[in-house]
């Protein structure tokens, strides 16, 4: 006996749409897969060592990337080394301490604003600020601070979050014992929530590794390997840009960009083995 | 007897020669406009087990809390009355709510072990406290956890995480935590509710040998368990939904199960309501 | 014991060997003199001071962020006031016409705007539609295996810098773009496709938070009423995620909006007008990008000037997201 026309209607409406959703997925899947396979299948005959260790030579940038892998490296770090503190702790006060009113929520509100701002607008403040108004330059410094400001809502979301994760029981344990509060942040919820704060860095390191239009302004396009925080230096990302707009040398674009695909990678997958081991850890 | 305790009210001396450990006198309690808890007046006695009972939600976990000012981490609380301990307001403008806690320790319905090791758990207290040396923190893990009765569990396996223990040795791992801080008062929060019966049995046999040398006072909804443990019993209950917890009744444990004072009491124990 | 400094408090192992009080309770213990009781300690003045101190340091850390928005406010600021002072804000925001380097300069950044506008709204046209129904996906119909696998894509592609999206889009994109129109294939239409794709994460991963927060007693409730999963999800779930949708929708136009890498490197050198979907195209990014290396005097600070719109326009982005927030939020 057929079914009601309702019915069949129903399902075959069912049938598409989730047809229609699947076709989502694939296609975001399909987007990510083209994107890595085309630039896997041609940067990767340009990963040699001579390719990551030597320095690039010529007017057509033949031979190695190493001053950019150095300036990346360097930069990055030194931004993390900037930021974690400040955003760590500007977290703990605001999970920890803060009592909600205007002053907490101007607080928010401005990071989130600090969050949305344009990258390059953020690299033209770099410049106003570090470059010219504080004579830094262009440096792995400017580009250091630039970043800094960069990353800080990102930080400070992350680890605010890790830190409302930990269960409000575990501090009335810790309160219970006669702790006071810094007491309890530092020895109890803090170590408690460091897995995911530690997450939320390497996430956090991996953007600041392919930014471009914030170094770009205020480490400069130079090719050379920073040693000391006022050198400048070409950032990969910064190079992938030049080497390809210009058409220069589409050989080391593509070598670049999968280096530095590779490396993103490598902070997200460390990431989510600390995410996972903890888990085990927890019981 | 709940009369003389109860009415123990004006000109209540400071210093030690009172039987009341806590002495709790017109109490009033508020989560921002909501009246918890009103007129409570009671005293604990030291070196006893005091019991509160009465039906879920009533109040006695807040009333608990007030001893040691945990409530004071719950934002948008006030207390009006007093609070005294060894005829201290415990509540007075000054008083350092951390040293409090200190002397006055809780034991939570959920155990809740540090994510650290069995050794760190027990040592933390301490360690928080200004004790450095390791063959000093080693002796505190090692009476803590004997007088919790958990050493011979445990002694072998102190590096291993105090999450990794089953629920109820976790309980007794809380409690050996606790005393480490050499504590006068232990709050217990329903503390069996949560944990398997033979170590409820653990539980309680524990009580019985600490209360030598401290006060105890436990919250719970099981009357047999109440019968069983505690010297003094108080009887919580919330007329009508909404309204304010009150003490109804307060006496030594055998004859508020015997021969209760109130009505409302002897309708609880008998399983009426509740 | 009195109050005192907390780092010089005894070590409470040694309290039980200090003399116990005289007035012991009758129940003597057996082991051991029982402690006497201590009179409370108030808060030292040490204290008060050390956890204070440190709620100030936390607090001035957490101003930064306050501190950030207002510098860039300043430096950016103050270097782009001049060309609004000289040409007037409301010239330099409707103005059409974008010379600045001609005979005598013109500062209207109107088409640039428009263009930014374009770029935006068809990238979220491809991408949003995409992105919410990937979400949709991972939140109501995927096996888990297939999770296992479209999750992590999501995430990676989150974390790909918008300079390997900008090549993708510069050597792959756009000869086939060219292929299709005949030109270089510089234009909008390989710009909303990367931009598709640049956004897609974002939205994905928002929307599906606010699908999975969706109770699911409400899901049971009506498949128990017969009705097909689609139906649920159309009439049921999306209306009830749809604050926290449209919060991951404007978060993605905000992006799209301030992108400069990946756009520029597809849309070319160019006319700020364009005169096609296939044609290059100039916006308020690009614009910086493109001019900054050889801007000077005026044309340097009207580069500044559109800094300040981009920061003001991303920063009403913001403020809409909150409000839609807070007004949703009341209405359910």
């Amino acid at each position: 006996m057929n079914a009601p026309r309702a019915v069949v209607d129903k399902r075959l409406t069912n049938a598409l749409a989730l047809g229609a959703i699947w076709i989502c997925a694939l296609t975001t899947v399909a987007f990510l897969g083209s994107l890595l396979l085309y630039i896997v299948v041609n940067g990767v005959r340009e990963l040699t060592p001579a390719f990551i260790f030597t320095w690039p030579h010529g007017v057509n940038m033949e031979g190695g990337i190493w001053p950019t892998i150095q300036s990346t490296m360097y930069v990055t770090v030194l931004a993390m080394a900037i930021v974690t503190p400040v955003a760590v702790l500007a977290a703990v006060y605001l999970a920890e301490y803060a009592v909600q009113g205007r002053l907490v929520r101007t607080i928010r509100f401005a990071a989130d604003s600090l969050a949305s701002v344009p990258s390059i607008v953020m690299g033209l403040f770099g410049m106003a600020l570090f470059v010219e108004g504080m004579g830094l330059q262009f440096s792995a410094l400017s580009g250091a601070l630039a970043l800094s400001f960069l990353m800080l809502p990102i930080i400070m979301r992350t680890t605010e979050e890790a830190i409302r994760a930990v269960p409000k029981y575990i501090r009335w344990g810790s309160y219970g014992l006669g702790a006071s509060k810094w007491q309890t942040v530092s020895r109890i919820v803090l170590p408690a929530a460091s897995p995911r704060i530690l997450t939320g860095l390497l996430l956090a390191m991996g953007r600041a590794a392919g930014e471009t239009a914030v170094v770009i302004y205020t480490m400069g396009t130079m090719i050379y390997a920073p040693v000391s925080p006022l050198d400048p230096g070409r950032t990969m990302p910064v190079h992938v840009m030049l080497m390809a707009m210009e058409g220069i040398n589409l050989k080391a674009a593509y070598g670049t960009a999968l280096l530095l695909v590779l490396m993103v990678l490598a902070f997200n997958l460390t990431a989510r083995y600390i995410v996972r081991r903890n888990r085990r850890m927890q019981g | 007897m709940s009369e003389t305790l109860a009415e123990h009210l004006s000109g209540v001396p400071v210093g030690h020669d009172q039987p009341d450990k806590f002495h709790v006198r017109d109490l009033e309690f508020y989560y921002g406009d909501f009246h918890a808890l009103t007129g409570i007046t009671v005293g604990i006695q030291r070196h006893a087990v005091t019991a509160f009972i009465g039906p879920s939600g009533c109040g006695k976990s807040t009333f608990l809390r007030t001893l040691n000012r945990m409530n004071d981490l719950i934002p948008g609380t006030r207390v009006e009355g007093n609070v005294l301990l060894d005829g201290q307001d415990v509540y007075a403008a000054g008083i350092d709510p951390v040293d409090l806690r200190r002397r006055v320790g809780m034991i939570f319905q959920q155990p809740n072990p540090f994510p650290m090791s069995i050794y760190e758990n027990v040592a933390y207290g301490p360690k928080l406290h200004g004790v450095k040396k390791k063959a000093d923190l080693d002796e505190v893990v090692e009476k803590s956890l004997t007088r919790a009765n958990l050493w011979k569990e445990v002694k072998d396996i102190l590096p291993r995480g105090g999450l990794t223990l089953s629920g109820g040795q976790q309980q007794r791992l809380c409690i050996a935590r606790v005393l480490a801080v050499e504590p006068e008062v232990l709050l217990m929060d329903e503390p069996c509710s949560a944990i398997d019966p033979t170590s409820v049995q653990k539980v309680e046999d524990l009580m019985a040998e600490l209360k030598d040398r401290i006060t105890i006072v436990i919250v719970t909804h099981n009357m047999q368990q109440a019968a069983r443990v505690s010297d003094f019993t108080a009887f919580f209950l919330q007329e009508k939904v909404g309204e304010a917890a009150e003490l109804i009744e307060f006496d030594r444990t055998a004859s508020l199960f015997t021969s209760p004072k109130d009505r409302r009491t002897e309708d609880y124990i008998t399983g009426r309501f509740g | 014991m009195s109050a005192g400094d907390d780092m010089e408090r005894r070590p409470r192992v040694t309290l039980r060997e200090a003399g116990a009080d005289a007035r012991t309770p009758s129940s003597a213990a057996a082991s051991g003199p029982v402690p006497e009781p201590a009179t409370l300690s108030t808060i030292s003045r040490a204290t008060y001071l050390k956890e204070a101190s440190l709620k100030n340091l936390f607090l001035v850390c957490a101003f930064v962020a306050v501190a950030g928005v207002l510098l860039i406010f300043l430096f950016v600021g103050i270097r782009g006031w001049e060309i609004f002072a000289k040409v007037g804000v409301w010239q330099f925001l409707s103005g059409l016409q974008w010379q600045p380097t001609a005979e005598t300069p013109q500062f209207g950044i109107l088409a640039l705007i428009v263009n930014s506008v374009i770029a935006t709204l068809g990238g979220l046209a491809l991408g949003a539609p995409l992105a919410v129904g990937t979400a949709v996906f991972l939140s109501e119909v995927a096996t888990p295996r297939a999770r296992a696998i479209v999750r992590p894509a999501v995430e990676l592609l989150a974390g790909i810098p918008s300079v390997v999206y900008g090549l993708f889009g510069l050597l792959a994109l756009r000869p086939i773009a060219a292929e299709f129109s005949g030109g270089l294939g510089f234009g909008y239409a390989t710009a909303w496709v990367v931009l598709a794709i640049m956004i897609l994460p974002t939205v994905a991963a928002i929307s599906e938070d606010a699908l999975r927060s969706i109770p699911e007693g409400i899901r049971e409730a009506s498949y128990a009423m017969g009705a097909t999963k689609w139906q649920t999800i159309w009439r049921v779930l999306l209306p009830a995620a749809k604050i926290g949708i449209i919060d991951a929708i404007i978060l993605g136009m905000g992006r799209a909006i301030g992108e400069t890498m990946a756009v520029v490197m597809v849309a070319g050198n160019a006319k700020v007008i364009p005169e096609g979907i296939f044609k290059p195209f100039l916006t308020l990014t690009t614009v910086i990008v493109i001019d900054m290396p050889y801007a000077s005097g005026d044309h340097r600070t009207a580069l500044f000037g559109v800094a300040i719109i981009l920061f003001l326009i991303s920063m009403a982005f913001v403020a809409t997201i909150r409000l839609i927030s807070r007004f949703g939020g009341e209405q359910s």
